[in-house]
């Protein structure tokens, strides 16, 4: 019988586009940690999550919102010495809580990247307009009215679609999709 | 006159329209034609990799492959389309194994993917196709004395693709000197603007919005140039909230390269889609704008 994965194995089995690049080979130099933009947002920093990760503190790794504080600019892949694609293994531990629903209900990241998906899947196009309601409403007061003024700026100088946009093919692009996920019959 | 497949992107349809308008007004005069695919969908942008891996792939194959049953090479104007598209393309050659489902998939639509075609960033047609010196030439209207800050932002330049110079490129410094304006230093020009953050993490990317204003205020640039939507607006639209967070006064331009050298190279800024920025613009370059004769 095989043996059962540890989270660290899982993580590196959902990190393709960092393939060929270990997180084992992490020295804890912190470099990472000293070029991120975001990094003091995060309750853990990179160079801690990697850590971690490799140490199957899995609870830990799933509680921390850092991965979902990171925007994939990959400063800090560019920059390791140990050329870990660091951004990559965010996305990595991003797709493990997704696939688990292991996230935190007070991050806005995860909705938003299912409502993103689920308006591609529809239409073939994202569409702005659909989005807002996922991040929206988790403002305050202050910057609801922000957003809503930014927003209407924009449209006055016509840069809000009014219309959602729809891919012309979009029976065979749904078809292409089926191919890959489970998402019933064909069309 | 050489031709590439062009993706727009989904901003490029409204939000970042006058970015499509000056491409378009650009590349044609400086002889270069950009064909748009007919029926490209979204890349995904940094967002769908949270789920899914091969369905990423698979959602950017097929704009390559309408590329590539063209002949084409592709060109995407946005940083993330351009870094997505790249990536994909590269990983056809390189696995067999995700090549072949992702043609499989790929036969719902009747296409296939190699990947032997060449995608390209917009800037690189510019910098590396058509080069400086043949800008410098067909130049008319040169922004002498204009002092632009040439933001990189993050994804044209990283993840690296081929061993090139990411710490401190300079080929968007090369573009703008091409169209006689003075490109100025700073230290944070591939910072990150905090790309979707800002929908998701708002106080995060407005202090990463912050400091990167704070940086180019301080190298003395008057506008600042991008090559991707999302920096765009996340520098220009967002500056009134973070004046509003920090108490500062920012009001600094900020266009797309395109649009810079639409206006070197004598077009009309209706064409290039000056006036639809939400900080003015006008008052600075008017310097540069052709008056009409009555």
């Amino acid at each position: 019988m095989a043996d059962k994965l540890t989270f660290s194995q899982e993580i590196s089995n959902l990190m393709y586009e960092g393939h060929g690049s270990p997180l084992k080979n992490c020295i804890q130099c912190g470099t990472c940690s000293g070029t991120c933009p975001a990094v003091e947002f995060m309750d853990q920093t990179p160079r801690r999550l990697i850590g971690m990760i490799n140490a199957d503190l899995k609870d830990d790794v799933l509680n921390a919102n850092t991965s979902w504080v990171c925007a994939s600019c990959y400063h800090c892949t560019v920059r390791c010495p140990a050329k870990i694609d660091i951004a990559g293994a965010m996305y990595a531990t991003k797709r493990y809580s997704m696939w688990n629903k292991t996230y935190s209900d007070d991050l806005v990241g995860p909705v938003f990247s299912e409502t993103f998906m689920k308006t591609i899947v529809r239409s073939g196009r994202s569409y702005e307009p659909i989005l807002a309601p996922t991040y929206i409403f988790g403002f305050g007061a202050k910057e609801f009215y922000q957003e809503v003024l930014g927003a209407t700026k924009m449209m006055l100088k016509g840069r809000i679609p009014v219309l959602p946009p729809r891919i012309k093919r979009i029976k065979n692009f749904r078809n292409m999709i089926r191919h890959i996920i489970p998402m019933g019959d064909e069309e | 006159m050489k031709k590439y497949a062009y993706f727009p992107g989904c901003s490029l349809e409204k939000m970042a329209v006058s970015y499509h308008k000056s491409s378009l007004e650009t590349t044609q005069a400086l002889g270069v034609e950009l064909e748009e695919l007919e029926d490209w969908n979204c890349c995904g942008a940094t967002t769908y990799f949270h789920l899914d891996e091969i369905l990423a792939n698979t959602l950017v194959a097929r704009n390559l492959a309408m590329a590539e049953k063209e002949g084409l090479d592709f060109v995407a104007p946005c940083s993330a389309c351009y870094k997505n598209a790249y990536f994909t393309n590269s990983y056809m050659q390189e696995d067999e194994d995700l090549a072949e489902h992702i043609n499989f998939a790929l036969e719902a639509d009747d296409l296939q993917l190699s990947g032997d075609i060449k995608v390209h960033h917009l800037i690189d047609i510019f910098a590396d196709d058509i080069g400086p010196e043949t800008i410098k030439d067909k130049v008319t209207t040169p922004l002498e004395g204009l002092k632009i800050a040439p933001y990189y932002g993050c994804q044209i330049v990283r993840p690296r693709k081929n061993g090139e110079e990411v710490e401190n490129p300079q080929f968007f410094e090369e573009i703008l000197e091409a169209m006689g304006a003075d490109a100025v230093d700073f230290a944070y020009k591939t910072r990150c603007c905090g790309g979707s953050l800002l929908l998701t993490n708002r106080k995060a990317a407005l202090d990463m919005i912050h400091i990167l204003l704070q940086n180019i205020t301080n190298s003395g640039a008057e506008v600042v140039a991008t090559a991707c939507p999302l920096c765009q607006v996340n520098l220009e639209v967002y500056q009134t909230q973070v004046n509003e967070e920090f108490g500062t006064d920012y009001a600094i331009p900020v266009l797309y390269f395109t649009q810079l050298m639409g206006l070197a190279l004598g077009i009309a800024p209706k064409k290039l889609g000056i006036g639809s920025e939400l900080v003015e613009t006008l008052p600075l370059l008017s310097q540069f704008i052709e008056k009409e004769v009555s």
